[in-house]
Formats: C-alpha cells, structure tokens, sequence
C-alpha cells in the first residue's frame, strides 16, 4: 500500500492523510457532519414556513391546503426531520459557542458532548412530537 | 519571498478576505440570539396546532407575536446566508460555479425574508 511517501532519497516515508473511507467513523466526526447537514436542512426547510406564512395571509382557502400537505403523512415525515434538524443544529451550536471558550475541546470531552448532542437531539425532537400528538388529539 | 508586512498592517489590512473575522462574529451573535427566537418559534407552532385560519391569524397579529417572528425569520436568514456561504466556498471550486452559488444564495435567504415579512407584516397590520 502506498499510504506513505519519501520526499528525498533516504528519508524515512512521511505518513499521508489516510482516505476517508480508512477512517473508523467516530462522534466527533460523525456530529460535525450532522451539524452541517442539519443546518443545510433547515436553510431549505425555511421554505415551508415562508410557505405557511404567506398561505396564513393570502386566503382561507391557501390556508386550508399548506395545512393540507404539511398534514399529510409525507409532510409530518419532512416537519419531523425538520424538528430534529432544529434541534440538533441548536445543541451542535451551543457546543460551538462552548468551544469558543476554549473548553470541551479535549478528546474524551468532545467525544462525550457529541455522544450527549445526538442523543439530546432524539430526546428532544421526540417530546416535541409527544406533545404535537396530544394538542392534535 | 519574504513577507515584509508589519503584524499591525496585517491587522489593518484584516487578512485575505478583507474583512477578518467579522462573518465568524456575526454566525455567533446570530447563533446566540437564535436559541431563545427558535424556541419561541416552536412553542408558538406547538400550542397553535389545530387552530383555525381565524384563530391563527389573531395570535400572528399580536404585536409581540409579530415582533418575535419577524426577528426570528430575518436572523435565521442571515444566520443560514453565513452557513450555505461556507459550504459553497468549502466544496465548490470553480470561480463561476462558486460566484454564481454565492449570489443565488444571497438571492435566496432576500426573497424568503421578503416574503416571510410581507406575510407577518399584512397579517398584522389586518390586510
């Protein structure tokens, strides 16, 4: 395997960053990922609420339909990802404010908040639905 | 070559971009002012389920409903425009391609802001 490589004759190999798909996915990575793609999320599902908004100030009836759709089976599947995206974007941004400080940034500290943001995130997202279902009942 | 800047004309000069770090500082004034708006945001969408176009309306005209969501739709706009800016610059290279992404982006987060605000703004204001 060529993962390394001698700049000059003699010289011992320098190590190469390794491929992506040679990493073991870890934590850190894996919300760092999540952090971008659920604020990616939300850019585009802002969308839906400028949608809702000028339907809520155009007539009954546009009312009646973005309700209709976001009501649907498909639009609470999207709502729900976007509730999720909400808050896992919010505790992936919290962190960073917290790294801002100069702290949590040790390795098995970070590892933990990443732990705690994702599992925080499912919490959340799940009461917010638990309450959704029983104002909706 | 050798770098015959001062530190103190760098600082003045604010690095490559020209504007050093004030799109760092604005993503964190933003992020902080969007924790307390998206959680108002949430609870004003959760307690107003089931609601009817009368009843929505009226809680979207009260002048501190309106106020809050305005805030809350106009800072995640600029908050999003910082965020997709970076991805565009992290992942497309190409000069055209990137430009061209930069300013749709800006084009973007304007007419959703613009409408999102006509909407609170004519519901409010009772049209």
């Amino acid at each position: 395997m060529s993962n390394s490589t001698a700049t000059r004759p003699g010289m011992k190999p320098r190590p190469v960053s390794p491929h992506l798909q040679i990493y073991r996915l870890t934590p850190t990575m894996l919300m760092s990922g999540v952090h971008r793609i659920s604020g990616a999320a939300l850019y585009f599902g802002v969308i839906l609420v400028a949608w809702w908004l000028v339907a809520a100030s155009t007539s009954e009836n546009a009312f009646a339909t973005a309700n209709g759709v976001m009501g649907s089976w498909l639009g609470l599947l999207v709502l729900f990802g976007f509730s999720w995206s909400l808050w896992v974007h919010m505790l992936g941004g919290l962190r960073h404010l917290i790294w801002d400080t100069g702290r949590g940034l040790e390795k098995h500290t970070a590892t933990k908040h990443s732990m705690a943001t994702l599992v925080g995130s499912i919490v959340l997202t799940v009461l917010t639905w638990i309450v959704i279902l029983f104002a909706g009942a | 070559m050798a770098d015959m800047q001062t530190p103190l004309r760098k600082v003045r000069g604010l690095g490559a971009a020209g504007h050093g770090t004030s799109e760092f500082w604005r993503n964190r004034v933003t992020s902080v002012a969007l924790i307390p708006l998206s959680l108002f945001a949430i609870w004003l969408v959760v307690s107003g389920l089931g609601s009817s176009f009368a009843e929505t309306r009226a809680t979207l005209a009260h002048p501190v409903v309106a106020i809050l969501l305005a805030l809350f739709v106009i800072i995640s706009l600029d908050h999003m425009r910082l965020g997709m800016g970076e991805i565009i610059a992290d992942y497309v290279h190409r000069e055209g391609a990137k430009l061209t992404l930069l300013m749709l982006n800006t084009f973007f987060t304007i007419l959703v802001g613009g409408a999102c605000i006509f909407a609170l703004l004519k519901i409010a204001f009772g049209g």
